[in-house]
């Protein structure tokens, strides 16, 4: 029995992760990569393209296995899990797609009840309909609630991924990329809505984002991933002020 | 002795190294699509099942392809009996014509018109369809939704097609008859019930049970390299155009390479 970890305390880390190395092949993504995310925080992920953020956060939710490390979400050891408990975990972990991954043969309200009904069957549908609704409300988009994913735009499928997203209360929540492919003011608002929900429901998050507005705008903590290390970490203003070189291009 | 053992391997390595690229590429396509298939018994036997999402596909498969499979069929079965016409009366045998046109669409045509059709309707649309899930993360998300998208994508629908095609085959094959009469119809007088007189005369077990099964496996076929090209598509938009043309092909293939082995099988057991 270890002591340092299985003692769920208030302040206990919700995330931990150690030693985390994963490749495709011959290609090295991450090497020997560590992440803490404590209750309650705002973490953004920063690196350049293809430097394997993606990667990270589907290790993460169990998407993807590593080679070696272990990762630690909620206490529990991602890399030991069998189905059901995955399944556990990643009702109380939500996960927005990168590229939203909104099911196209659904209309807006199935996407939505499609992980209520998947993780919590025993919900009758005065509680689904109750649910759906909320969660569009949050979003600001109760009305396209019977259109097809098809027929919004793309800020508006980035929200309504969101709602899909919050629909279960996670407690921690993983954005790919929330705001990459939006105009400026599109991007605001999502910011925006995720500082909202992280403030309502006292969410922890993992933040991946290229975007320095929404950088600002949703960060507590920076954590630098360069060649597959955590290479630096610290506020924005601390990172926005460093001469490291693989750091300031970033905050220009 | 070992000098003789290692002039072997080496000679084999060489062989191996000649065999060219496209027979790599078979091979592994086709150990990937068997591995593929033996997922599909080993997750789809094993609760839960995705019931719903399984009549959901029967629905939509059968939808899709009614239309143009009841109008290939019956001009099929219209056209090959105003061909086969002229020989028959040059025989003297014209009043067999019903049966001899019946029993090359329930044997032959029927199945492999209707799979064909199939594989390009359907083999194509599940291969598109996977593949764009695929690319799109919506496999990924299903995972994380707390479902098992092999089950509820890939299961589903190989079973929904290998049970969806005997039903069209069978659909296919009456209509084609009913197309016949009509062919007859045009340029002579048969009524419907001497018609049909004709064709359950000579009709036994043996011309319609052995078709029925082979068309188990078009549906199969069809179903499974839909699936396996979509689902194991590659990351891209062009991945899944490559998904979609590569099951049609492949299922096409498949269908053929089935029906001569059936052929091969009723043959043995004197069914011909
Ligand atoms: N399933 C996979 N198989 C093989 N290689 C992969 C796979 N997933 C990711 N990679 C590789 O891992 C590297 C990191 O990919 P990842 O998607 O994590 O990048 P990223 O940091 O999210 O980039 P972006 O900002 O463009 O989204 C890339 O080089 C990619 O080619
Ligand atoms: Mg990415």
């Amino acid at each position: 029995m270890k002591i340092d970890k299985d003692i769920p305390t208030d302040d206990a880390p919700v995330i931990r992760i150690r030693d985390l190395s994963i490749a495709f092949g011959s290609h090295v993504v991450l090497d020997g990569f560590e992440m803490t995310l404590a209750k309650g925080e705002d973490l953004v992920v920063l690196g350049k393209s293809g430097s394997g953020k993606s990667v990270l956060i589907k290790c993460i939710i169990g998407l993807l296995t590593p080679d070696r490390g272990s990762i630690q979400v909620l206490n529990d050891e991602v890399t030991e899990m069998d189905h059901p408990a995955l399944d556990q975990m990643r009702a109380r972990v939500g996960f927005l797609f990168q590229s939203n991954a909104l099911y196209d043969s659904m209309t807006v309200r199935e996407n939505l009840e499609f992980p209520l009904r998947r993780h919590w069957i025993q919900l009758s549908q005065g509680e689904v309909d109750d649910m759906v609704m909320e969660a569009l409300t949050n979003v600001g988009l109760a009305e396209t609630v019977d259109l097809m994913p098809s027929e919004l735009s793309g800020g508006m499928r980035k929200r309504i991924a969101l709602a899909r997203t919050l629909i279960l209360k996670p407690e921690i929540i993983l954005y790919d990329e929330p705001t990459t492919g939006l105009d400026p003011i599109t991007s605001r608002g999502i910011s925006d809505l995720m500082v909202e929900i992280a403030d309502k429901y006292k969410t922890s998050s993992v933040i991946i984002s290229h975007d320095m507005r929404c950088v600002e705008r949703t960060s507590e903590r920076i954590i630098m991933l360069i060649d597959g290390k955590c290479h630096l970490t610290g506020s924005y203003a601390e990172l926005s002020r460093s001469k490291d070189p693989v750091v300031m291009p970033f905050f220009q | 002795m070992v000098g003789k053992a290692s002039e072997i391997i080496s000679s084999l390595q060489t062989l191996t190294l000649k065999i060219p690229k496209q027979t790599m590429t078979f091979l592994q396509e086709s150990g990937g699509l068997a591995r593929f298939s033996g997922r599909v018994f080993t997750e789809g036997l094993r609760p839960p099942f995705e019931l719903s999402e399984f009549l959901r596909q029967c629905y939509l498969i059968g939808n899709k392809s009614l239309p143009l499979v009841g109008t290939t069929a019956f001009i099929m079965g219209m056209v090959l009996t105003i061909q086969l016409r002229p020989a028959l009366l040059s025989y003297g045998v014209e009043s067999e014509l019903p049966y001899i046109v019946a029993d090359a669409i329930i044997r032959e045509i029927g199945p492999v018109i209707t799979g064909l059709i199939f594989a390009g309707k359907i083999g194509s649309g599940i291969g598109a369809e996977l593949g764009s899930m695929n690319v799109t993360e919506q496999i990924d998300a299903m995972e994380v939704s707390g479902t098992n998208p092999f089950r509820y994508l890939v299961v589903t629908r190989v079973l929904a097609a290998t049970l969806m095609l005997p039903l069209l085959v069978l659909l296919s094959d009456a209509i084609a008859i009913t197309g016949s009469f009509i062919g007859i119809n045009i340029k002579g007088v048969m009524s419907f019930s001497l018609f049909t007189d004709e064709i359950f005369q000579f009709l036994d077990f043996t011309d319609v049970f052995p078709p029925l099964i082979k068309t188990f496996f078009f549906g199969f076929s069809v179903g499974i390299v839909g699936c396996y090209k979509g689902y194991t598509s590659s990351r891209g938009t062009e991945g899944v155009g490559r998904s979609a043309n590569a099951s049609v092909v492949i299922a096409s293939m498949l269908i053929f390479l089935i029906d001569l082995i059936a052929v091969q099988i009723t043959d043995l057991l004197g069914f011909n």
